[in-house]
């Protein structure tokens, strides 16, 4: 195959990897999108092996064939809950591919590279390693093989930004060594980085976890587009860039759904277990309907409520993924939907452990779409709403996020669900919650609590409602 | 040469990328984040290439392994994300609305 022919192609896959991406604005074309994008790969692949003769090369084979049988292996066993790990953990396997190639082609192809190539394969070594450490730790931390809290380093900020340093510097060290030295600093690279992207996460604690996971989904793209620089090939540049845009648009947004900037998150500051609204603190800022005590009832109190409303919302949090309590969600919808009331349902973009987690989970249930309805759609709706079913949420529906100066949620954005009639919270417990500042809802006159475990609750609630 | 076109390539297809993946709703972003999972994987291409050029045995057997984590990652990154966008299902489609996004 010619060059031209071969890039001509190249350009027309990768046209093909943004249509696929197109498709995937409406959950109608979605499905059609990712085949496009599968279907492109596979071409990918074929177009590689073609271009360079690979063909029957039985290494080659084997190896593929081998990642093909445990992938799909991966993919059909995983259940829904344990998405946010799997994502993390692919994310860690491209990041490793990819720092893979680097090393092989600085060891044993160095003769062939240029300056510009040789500094990439650095690069893409830094990153790909610090991708792989780092998405080991969020997928244990998600699969809660690590401690979820953070774990704060003494002197850590000096030892980031040590370990940083020797990350780019001994990768570029690596990149200009002689043959002699390039092994030995090219493992002290990969060392620096595998430390680097393991105090960058053990740090983060779980309500951060959807930044870091998009951060990294980043990073895995990144450090492909960057090895393609390094072996001059067009579809691991153009490619790795696209991941490289989707995972800063969706730490970007986790960002914006947090109040708080990616550097206070790498750093831990905002996780740090805030001191700030302590008890009986005079200067506190109390939220101003903040008096009342709390309220706790039986779920089966709450029927005449339920039953008398005509329109419902219910808020998930990620109290709703750990009590697994998503089929009782739907059969309350269900229930109230029996009798008339409408029920939607609120989605923040920071509920659950990664973007969209939410989503997934009421989808899978069977939840239409229609009825996710997004922050500032739900905003709007709750002043004509009868009644405010909570689920495992906290955080994203704590008042003191408009109130609290100070405090680690100050100015993110939260439902407003105390503008419906009444609220109804099916949480655990009164904890604060990940971010640490005590909920105000729980003691405003609208609500009610409903404690203990969130499966038992909702499913006594749809009880009381067809009673 | 050839560094120039790559870097060109490199920022218009994230220009396009970051374009097109802005109009993707938050409804659908676990499949987003796990469909660019499966394009990250693309480096498989990469290894596919450095196995084949690979002529120590050591060299060839690291870059085989990266064939093969890149193809899980590939693989496994398609299928989970048809899976859950199979999910996102609209029994009522056309009778209600979503509110405004």
């Amino acid at each position: 195959m010619t060059g031209e022919l071969y890039h001509v192609l190249a350009l027309v896959l990768i046209v093909g990897f943004l249509g696929g991406i197109r498709l995937m604005n409406s959950p109608r074309t979605a499905v059609g999108g990712n085949l496009l994008g599968a279907l492109c790969m596979l071409a990918a692949v074929v177009l590689t092996l073609v271009k360079y003769g690979l063909i029957g090369r039985w290494l080659l084979g084997a190896a593929l064939a081998v990642g093909v049988v445990i992938g799909a292996v991966v993919a059909l066993k995983v259940a829904m809950v344990q998405m946010p790990q799997l994502v993390a953990v692919l994310n860690g396997l491209g990041g490793a591919a990819s720092a893979i190639v680097a090393v092989v082609v600085l060891l044993g192809q160095a003769a062939a590279l240029n300056l510009f190539n040789r500094l990439s394969c650095g690069l893409a070594l830094a990153i790909g390693t610090v991708t792989l450490s780092g998405s080991m730790v969020a997928a244990g931390k998600l699969a809660g093989w690590v401690r979820q809290k953070p774990v704060v380093l003494a002197g850590r900020a000096a030892v980031t930004v040590g370990l940083l340093a020797a990350t780019v510097g001994l990768g570029l060290a690596a990149a200009l060594a002689p043959s002699g030295a390039a092994a030995a600093i090219s493992l002290a690279a990969v060392l620096a980085a595998a430390l680097f992207g393991l105090v960058m996460t053990i740090r983060v604690g779980g309500g951060d976890m959807p930044i870091t996971i998009s951060l990294l989904n980043s990073w895995s793209g990144l450090a492909a587009a960057v090895a393609g620089f390094a072996i001059a090939d067009p579809l691991l540049v153009a490619v790795g860039g696209v991941v490289g845009a989707a995972g800063l648009i969706l730490t970007q947004s986790m960002c914006r759904g947090m109040n708080r900037s990616l550097v206070e998150v790498l750093s831990g500051r905002t996780t740090v277990i805030s001191a700030a609204p302590a008890d009986g603190d005079a200067d506190r800022p109390a939220a101003p309907e903040a008096s009342t005590a709390m309220r706790q009832q039986e779920p089966a109190e709450m029927g005449p409520v339920l039953r008398a409303a005509k329109r419902a919302v219910i808020v998930p949090g990620y109290g709703m993924a750990l009590a697994q309590a998503q089929q009782q969600v739907k059969t309350l919808m269900d229930t109230l939907e029996s009798v008339g009331c409408e029920v939607d349902f609120a989605i923040h973009p920071v509920a659950g452990r990664m973007p969209g987690h939410m989503n997934v989970l009421l989808a899978e249930v069977e939840v239409p779409y229609e009825k996710l309805w997004e922050l500032d759609a739900a905003n709007d709706a709750f002043a004509q709403t009868d009644v405010v079913i909570v689920v495992g949420a906290n955080d994203v529906v704590n008042p003191a996020a408009m109130s609290a100066e100070g405090t680690p949620i100050y100015g993110m954005p939260i439902l407003r669900v105390t503008e419906a009639a009444k609220v109804i919270v099916c949480n655990l417990d009164t904890a604060p919650g990940y971010a640490g500042v005590e909920n105000p809802l729980y003691r405003h006159p609208k609500t009610t609590l409903l404690l203990g475990d969130a499966s038992e609750t909702v499913a006594a609630l749809a009880a009381c409602v067809s009673q | 040469m050839t560094e120039v076109y790559l870097v060109i390539l490199f920022l218009a297809a994230t220009a396009a990328g970051y374009r097109n993946i802005r109009a993707v709703p938050t409804l659908l972003h676990t499949p987003l984040m796990s469909g660019m999972n499966a394009l990250s994987g693309v480096t498989v291409l990469g290894a596919m290439v450095t196995t084949a050029a690979s002529v120590a045995t050591g060299s060839a057997v690291l870059a085989a392994a990266a064939v093969v984590l890149a193809t899980v990652n590939v693989v496994a990154g398609f299928l989970v994300t048809h899976r859950m966008l199979r999910m996102f299902r609209s029994p009522g489609a056309g009778a209600r609305r979503r509110g405004p996004t």
